[in-house]
């Protein structure tokens, strides 16, 4: 099956009917988007699909056929990183750093809706996103920071 | 900087004097290495009343090599799992080195290339690692100032550093590192007198430093255990047990060997399978057919009667402490009950395995990878040398990931295939098969006199451990024991291990025995402690806080305070309680910590908030809920941790102690918050729930 991600018109094999998080994973090395739970309940393996933030581990891959999938590998372009991506840098939000991915795709989607929202708006709308190692108020300022930036 | 002599052997604080160079072939080093000047650190410097396996390779716990590029390396055996200790100790090298943090490689945790360590647990990697990595990176130093001050014929004090030069004082000349080391093979012990920079002139240590690589965790581009890739590698999966006790009586894997590429292997009850990708071997798994025999277990709904009922010893207070309570005019008796609770790491266990002859590697992320070294070479009955086991940067552990598991399943199929095979756990087994934080049943009885004396004390642990048993006040007669039990199920170590518990009872106590004796719970606590440092951070804390202030109808204080680890915390929570509804909601918590020398104050202020939010998690709702040996809320949509709407306003207070050596700071910090809670509920209506999670449904429980 042909598939769309960042950008690139790539093939991969869905005879084993793989979720997307497999595909990607497995199949095309994207290794960014992680796995966390398996039932869209974490955030961690967040893509965004037409520009909507999917949970890609109960998203099966054959659903995105003639979509546009990004994943975190498709945020940075010539080498410039995506202005959320700077704001996590700046702010130094992460301890393992294992839901970053997924918290920045979320953040991304958020910023495309509303470039300029609140701390509470924020927190509404990242509420699908785990962070066990519970750095929310430093991912919160970061994100409000990116805000701040885009507006 | 004052003129030190070169030590060339190490005194060993065990009072074995022994070369660290001795043990290690200079040859070998710098065959590896390549030419440079290094210094190593001996483990019997770092031991203290510990004893560690030591043969000659093991010895050594830290190297440091400065090549002829002048670039930095650095050899350590403890584990990053999220708690930044790369950068920390990246910041304390650079420092005695006087370079940038881009000049150092740590390499951690890869038991070919690193010296032994014993595991990344009770947070002593700062308190163990930071003063010995000063000491050697000091001693690497002062072997190039000596080496510049020989070229040039001077004393090595008159020579200036700075990044990774020595510069002439008089005729403007500089020697970078690399020119120093060009063509040499030097290797030297650690000189235990070389002069450290002392902490109140730091530049680098002691400031904010961001995560090293933090960049590649950001795109994606860090790979954990679990992104790794190997040729030819296939993934695999465990068949486990339904329940705890379960016993495999007949198996029929017919179905899965039919599906084409999948091998399924069979060693006793160990069955597995393997496919060219992960959901092919997800079916193969779900076609194999298995009957177990079930043996009756506890459930939760017994959990706390059986562990009083099953428990190896009773309490036996020491004689004066009954005494003193059943003299006392004012008596307070009650018991703490405990749930189990889940680590759940976002990255859950995983292992990579891959056999080259009797040779065998092993990627998995741990926070003890010469502990999985150790289990693998008894698994197969080959030598520790033939094992060798790699750590990436891991996906958090808070005391979970002690053990071998994925590394050993991986390990296992991947012989019997002959391919390459990675294992990683779903959440499921996560929750099922990993570990858990011991449940527990906790007594405190104290005693107090009309005087406002506090004249006994004693605790009780059932089964849920007796760390931070001991309490900190001062009391005339005190006694603590833990007293072990049969726990139903599988529990271990976890962040602050039974700290937690442990004072969330003492403090609950405190405060209701306050109470009793119409004192402030803040001065209650003050006038019995004569710990300073406890003391000092409970003042800055309630100061923080506003402890005093007047308080809204149905709003209440309550703070929590204790150490451990060497790390002193006070947390106050303010808390809002609507009677009518019985609903609770958590508004603010203020948390000072100290533990000595800030190293870095970002990272730290992180430690302190991911303690105090994930021990929310654990003082409000989180609970594993089980029947007859199986965990029934398995997934994290109904196991329920801190989300970003569980968040209260979170307010820390650094306390800077540079007089003092730095402690770890992962897990003190989530001792008090527990009781800061539960008191400030108590404190607003009344209501003392004496049971950890309070608030399963964000109500008070009913009476």
């Amino acid at each position: 099956m042909k598939i769309n991600v960042n950008g690139k018109e790539l093939t991969i094999d869905v005879t084993a009917n793989p979720s997307l998080l497999e595909a990607l994973r497995e199949q095309l090395d994207l290794t960014g988007t992680k796995y966390g739970c398996g039932e869209g309940a974490c955030g961690a393996c967040k893509v965004l699909v037409n520009g909507t933030p999917l949970p890609a581990c109960i998203t099966p891959a054959v659903t995105v056929q003639g979509k546009k999938v990004i994943t975190i590998e498709g945020l940075e372009t010539n080498g410039e990183l995506h202005p959320v991506q700077q704001a996590f840098l700046e702010v130094d939000a992460f301890q393992c750093a294992y839901c970053a991915p997924g918290m920045i795709i979320n953040a991304v989607a958020l910023l495309e809706k509303n470039s300029n929202p609140t701390k509470q708006e924020i927190v509404d709308a990242m509420n699908g996103n785990i962070c066990r190692c519970c750095t929310y108020p430093q991912i919160v300022e970061a994100i409000y920071q990116a805000g701040k930036q885009l507006a | 900087m004052t003129k030190t002599k070169a030590n060339p052997t190490l005194k060993a604080k065990s009072g074995i004097s022994k070369s660290a160079v001795t043990n290690l072939s200079r040859r070998t080093f710098f065959k590896r290495m390549g030419v440079g000047v290094a210094s190593c650190v001996m483990l019997s410097d770092i031991v203290m009343g510990e004893m560690l396996a030591a043969d000659a390779a093991d010895s050594l716990a830290a190297w440091i090599h400065v090549s002829d590029t002048g670039r930095i390396t650095v050899f350590s055996g403890k584990a990053e799992v999220g708690q930044n200790i790369r950068t920390s100790l990246t910041q304390v090298l650079a420092e005695e080195l006087f370079v940038s943090v881009d000049d150092i490689d740590l390499i951690l945790s890869d038991t070919m290339r690193t010296p032994y360590d014993r595991g990344t647990t009770g947070s002593r990697t700062t308190p163990q690692m930071v003063p010995l990595l000063r000491r050697a990176a000091a001693t690497v130093r002062e072997i190039l100032l000596e080496t510049a001050a020989e070229s040039w014929n001077l004393e090595k004090q008159s020579l200036d550093l700075e990044r990774g030069t020595i510069a002439h004082p008089s005729n403007g000349k500089k020697l970078s590192y690399a020119d120093l080391v060009s063509g040499k093979k030097l290797l030297r012990d650690v000189d235990s007198s070389a002069p450290l920079v002392p902490v109140e002139q730091w530049r680098i240590a002691g400031t904010s430093v961001p995560k090293i690589n933090g960049r590649d965790f950001i795109t994606g581009r860090h790979k954990y255990a679990s992104d790794m890739t190997l040729p030819g590698m296939v993934y695999g999966k465990i068949l486990r047990s339904p329940a705890v006790g379960a016993e495999l009586i007949e198996i029929d894997t017919s179905e899965a060997e039919r599906m084409p590429g999948v091998q399924v292997v069979k060693d006793g009850s160990f069955i597995g399978v393997t496919a060219r990708d992960s959901s092919t071997a997800q079916v193969a798994l779900a076609l194999i057919q298995a009957k177990w025999r079930h043996s009756e277990q506890p459930s939760r709904s017994n959990l706390f009667e059986h562990l009083v009922s099953k428990s190896k010893n009773s309490p036996s207070p020491k004689n004066g402490v009954e005494k003193a309570f059943t003299q006392s005019s004012i008596q307070l008796e009650q018991e703490f009950l405990i749930d189990y609770i889940a680590h759940v790491p976002l990255e859950p266990r995983v292992g990579m395995a891959e056999w080259k002859g009797d040779k065998l590697t092993v990627w998995t992320g741990t926070q003890k990878p010469f502990g999985v070294q150790e289990d693998l070479s008894n698994e197969f009955g080959i030598s520790k040398g033939n094992v060798r086991v790699i750590m990436p940067d891991t996906g958090s552990g808070y005391g979970g990931k002690h053990t071998a598991e994925a590394g050993v399943e991986a390990a296992r199929l991947a012989k019997a295939v002959g391919k390459p095979v990675k294992v990683s756990w779903t959440r499921e087994e996560e929750f099922k098969w990993a570990y858990l934080r011991p449940s527990g049943v906790i007594r405190v009885k104290c005693a107090g006199t009309d005087s406002g004396g506090l004249s006994s004390w004693e605790i009780y642990n059932f089964n849920s451990g007796g760390s931070g048993i001991e309490s900190p006040y001062e009391v005339d007669t005190k006694h603590h024991q833990y007293i072990s039990s049969d726990p139903p199920l599988r529990q271990g170590s976890y962040r602050a291990l039974a700290s937690t518990a442990n004072t969330f009872a003492m403090e609950s106590q405190m405060s209701d025995m306050a109470d009793l004796l119409s004192m402030d719970s803040l001065d209650f606590r003050l006038k019995y402690l004569k710990n300073e440092r406890l003391s000092n951070v409970l003042v800055a804390a309630t100061e923080k806080f506003g402890w005093k202030r007047s308080k809204a109808p149905g709003s209440g204080y309550g703070l929590g305070c204790g150490t451990v680890k060497g790390g002193f915390v006070a947390s106050c929570a303010e808390v809002e309680v609507d009677v009518a509804t019985g609903e609770v909601s958590i508004t603010r918590i203020v948390t000072a910590f100290e533990c000595g020398a800030i190293i870095n104050p970002r990272h730290l202020e992180s430690q302190i908030t991911g303690c105090v939010l994930q021990g929310l998690g654990g003082a409000l709702f989180e609970a594993i809920e089980f029947e007859q040996g199986v965990v029934t809320n398995a997934s994290l949509s109904s196991y329920r941790v801190p989300r970003f709407k569980d968040v209260p306003v979170i307010e820390t207070v650094l306390v800077n102690r540079p007089d003092l050596p730095s402690a770890g700071s992962g897990e003190t910090p989530i001792i008090g918050v527990a009781p800061a809670i539960r008191n400030a509920i108590a404190d607003a209506c009344g209501v003392k729930i004496n049971r950890l999670p309070m608030l399963p449904d964000g109500r008070l429980p009913r009476v």
